[in-house]
């Protein structure tokens, strides 16, 4: 009998052994041992990317895997043409980067995940040299830098509009722009209201009204877009930028305040100004292409706005200023 | 004047089965080994809880810990083992294990005559109530939010449980941890005197005559009640684990695991205390609690219980302390005067007040199997995902890796979560009114109608925030 006991206890001892061991032993086996980076998204407010700076090397692939904490994320790197890949709670998504040139690249959530989405940005610097060695990189300074703007002053003007301006209506009037005042260079340097300045001081443009003027003005800076360019710049709008600054670009976005002034006065400790109102004739009309393109690139003025200088190319930067000021000057008064 | 509730038991007149009367049940209950494979595999499982949670996906939909503790123990804890079988978590549950095992020397049976392991000392004479356990409860259900959904959060309750357990056992004699300090036994306990199955003597005179007690003090067949209760002197399922240590000791066969109408604890007269009437308030406003937080549309209220530490948070605490041991008893308390003036007694109003609590133990019950439907429901499609790939590595062991989320009988929820509730509330009002009679009283129905007013408000509650 005792006997009998002795070796139910040994069996049952031996059973368990076996049972936590062999759990253990399962686990260490299925690990994973892939020499892939794992990567998980939480919202900004819990520590956005974790880990929030990677390393590469040129033209060695770079393996993430990633996958999110709480709520779906996007990753997307910037200034790069690979499409943005959804991260989902729970599962893994596998990401294989190659990196041809040196440098410091941004890689961000492309999904609203919440109020401060937006500052949601990683990095990840890649080390060695560029495989192309006639590549210039993106170097190219931007505009603002070069003609020294400063982009937090006040670019108000003093000007009463009253209608908004109409490119159409511009385009109809029996008046040619002079090249010597409408170049790429002026559209991009020079404000709305100095280039009507320059317009009235025009002597062929004395029998037209001062809102004929501007419609002429709308005219002129309607030229100066592409279709294809207002196309790019109204989609990264509609993705980017019309959270805050509304689908109409009144500044009325579903981000903007009150949403934000609920949350960042404790997250950022300082009250935020409003997202800026492209409808806005004061601003608009005395601020350049530059000066927009500069606050694109940097960010901040106060607003909370985040940086896009190393989300956008120069070119997409340029395309949203374009479709910016399609709500100053629409096509069609009251477009 | 007579009133609520005096010394005489219906108890012995109602229906039972005895289950050991059938050879083959019989035999694989007094058998170790069932009993020990089941809980050798829920310790395994509840390991596994530890370790995912400590190291798997901290995203808690695809994390085992989470996805098995909370939603496939919990749905079977309350909607099944609890209704159904009172105690029956208890035979099988795996955290007193490691520390029963150190204390007995054994796995299996009694080691032979070696004195138990550890310092064996008695439980404080202070704390031999549930009143711990109820700070307990109160105390995880104050942190619940992030309990129930971070994995690290379980992976570290979970641990401590099992720490405490055994260190306890090193300490104090039997199952200390089970008796006076398992927050899930504390409520298993009350829960299970509404079950239809009980663990008692065939005939209390044959323990009377019994001189060795051999099961409360152990003999080489099994262990003295890890419980430490006299199975001669139970008379309701609430201090009983059902561990089935008497059933294998007692050499008069006199013990019967017995099938009995439900809720049969419920009119027992003996043994009704004040901490067991709290435990009953605490679970009914837990339960309400928990529904608000976590069904309820207020996300203010979800950011708060989320947020530990917080001011938010430190108001939830107070709010829900408040709610739980002031505002529920008080208002019974109320309601418990004013059955006292309609069909004025003798009894103090604390004697009644602790009474009439048990009228709440079948809403309380309701009102958890309403709440847990809807989270399970909604969320049981977890399960099969998390069993292919429990840690959230990226495994697919079943294939079944790659099932989406799908809330299940959402349409019917509704009708069920009412259903339940009405049933509680009927179950309630029942119980109120069989307490009222026990004193025999000619007005005694009138005794009810304000604690049935209080369990109809309740009900009412709690169909707000289900259905709205």
């Amino acid at each position: 009998m005792v006997i009998h006991r002795l070796r139910a206890e040994w069996a049952a001892r031996l059973l368990l052994i076996f049972l936590v061991s062999g759990l253990f032993v399962a686990i260490m086996a299925g690990r994973n041992t892939a020499q892939a980076v794992e990567v998980h998204a939480v919202m900004p407010e819990s520590g956005g990317w974790m880990p929030g700076n990677l390393s590469a090397e040129v033209n060695v692939p770079l393996d993430l895997r990633l996958t999110s904490d709480d709520v779906m994320h996007g990753f997307a790197v910037g200034q790069q043409p690979w499409p943005a890949v959804a991260v989902v709670p729970g599962q893994f998504t596998d990401l294989s980067l190659i990196f041809d040139e040196p440098g410091i690249y941004t890689y961000y959530c492309t999904r609203w995940c919440g109020l401060n989405h937006w500052r949601m940005r990683g990095t990840i610097e890649v080390t060695g040299k560029a495989s192309d060695q006639s590549s210039t990189g993106s170097t190219r300074q931007p505009l603002y830098l070069t003609l020294d703007l400063d982009i937090d002053a006040s670019h108000e003007v003093d000007v009463q509009l009253e209608r908004p301006p109409s490119a159409a209506h511009g385009e109809k009037l029996d008046f040619t722009i002079p090249s010597r005042i409408l170049t790429r260079e002026h559209y991009l340097e020079q404000t709305p209201f100095e280039f009507w300045m320059a317009l009235r001081a025009d002597p062929g443009t004395a029998d037209l009204s001062d809102t004929e003027l501007w419609d002429l003005v709308a005219f002129a800076w309607h030229s100066q877009a592409t279709p294809d360019s207002l196309l790019l710049g109204q989609r990264l709008y509609d993705q980017n930028c019309a959270a805050c600054h509304g689908d109409k670009g009144n500044g009325e976005g579903v981000m903007a305040r009150p949403n934000l002034a609920q949350s960042d006065p404790d997250s950022f400790g300082r009250a935020l100004l409003p997202p800026g109102d492209f409808t806005d004739a004061q601003k608009m009309l005395g601020a350049s292409s530059a000066l927009l393109q500069g606050k694109i690139v940097r960010g901040g003025m106060g607003t909370g706005m985040p940086y896009w200088g190393t989300i956008f190319t120069a070119d997409e930067i340029q395309a949203l200023v374009d479709y910016i000021w399609t709500f100053m000057f629409p096509l069609t008064a009251g477009e | 004047m007579e009133g609520p509730p005096v010394t005489r038991s219906t108890d012995s007149r109602q229906a039972r089965y005895d289950l050991t009367r059938i050879p083959v049940a019989k035999a694989l209950l007094v058998n170790r080994w069932p009993q020990f494979l089941i809980r050798a595999l829920a310790l395994s499982g509840f390991l596994f809880a530890i370790v995912a949670g400590l190291g798997g996906t901290p995203v808690g939909s695809r994390n085992f810990s989470i996805v098995f503790v909370w939603i496939a123990w919990w749905a079977l804890l309350i909607l099944v083992a609890v209704p159904l079988a009172g105690r029956g978590w208890c035979t099988v549950c795996p955290i007193p294990m490691p520390g029963e095992w150190l204390q007995n020397r054994a796995l299996l049976g009694p080691s032979g005559k070696k004195p138990p392991f550890g310092l064996g000392r008695k439980w404080p004479k202070g704390l031999r109530n549930i009143w711990v356990q109820n700070g307990a409860f109160a105390l995880m259900a104050l942190f619940s939010a992030v309990v129930l959904t971070q994995p690290v959060v379980t992976a570290v309750i979970l641990a401590a449980l099992l720490l405490v357990a055994t260190g306890s056992s090193m300490i104090f004699e039997r199952r200390a941890f089970c008796r006076y300090l398992c927050p899930v036994g504390g409520f298993i306990g009350l829960y299970s005197q509404t079950a239809p199955i009980e663990v008692r003597v065939r005939d209390t005179a044959v323990c009377a005559t019994h001189t060795t007690k051999s099961c409360y003090t152990g003999s080489e067949d099994g262990f003295g009640c890890p419980w430490g209760a006299f199975p001669g002197g139970l008379v309701k399922n609430t201090y009983c684990g059902a561990c089935l240590e008497c059933l294998r000791t007692c050499p008069l066969d006199n013990i019967a695991i017995n099938i009995r109408p439900a809720g049969a604890d419920l009119s027992q007269l003996r043994g009704r205390k004040l901490d067991e009437a709290f435990k009953a308030f605490i679970m009914l406003g837990s339960a309400f609690v928990y529904s608000a937080v976590m069904l309820g549309p207020w996300g203010q209220l979800k950011t708060a219980a989320y947020g530990i530490g917080s001011l938010p948070w430190l108001l939830y605490v107070l709010a829900f302390l408040v709610f739980v041991f002031g505002l529920l008893p008080g208002l019974f308390y109320v309601a418990s005067r004013a059955s006292r003036t309609l069909a004025p007694t003798r009894h103090t109003p604390r004697r009644i007040f602790v009474a009439y609590a048990y009228a709440l133990v079948p809403l309380g019950l309701a009102a958890w199997i309403a709440f847990s439907l809807s989270f399970v429901f909604t969320n049981a499609s977890y399960i099969l995902p998390v069993l292919s790939d429990p840690l959230g590595w990226g495994w697919n062991l079943f294939g079944t890796a790659g099932y989406d989320w799908t809330p299940f009988f959402t349409q019917m929820l509704p009708v069920l979560q009412t259903l339940v509730l009405v049933v509680g509330l009927a179950w309630a009002g029942i119980t109120a009114r069989r307490i009222a009679q026990e004193g025999n009283h000619p007005a005694a129905w009138r005794q009810a109608i304000p604690i049935n007013l209080f369990c109809l408000m309740v009900t009412i509650g709690f169909l707000w925030l289900f259905i709205g």
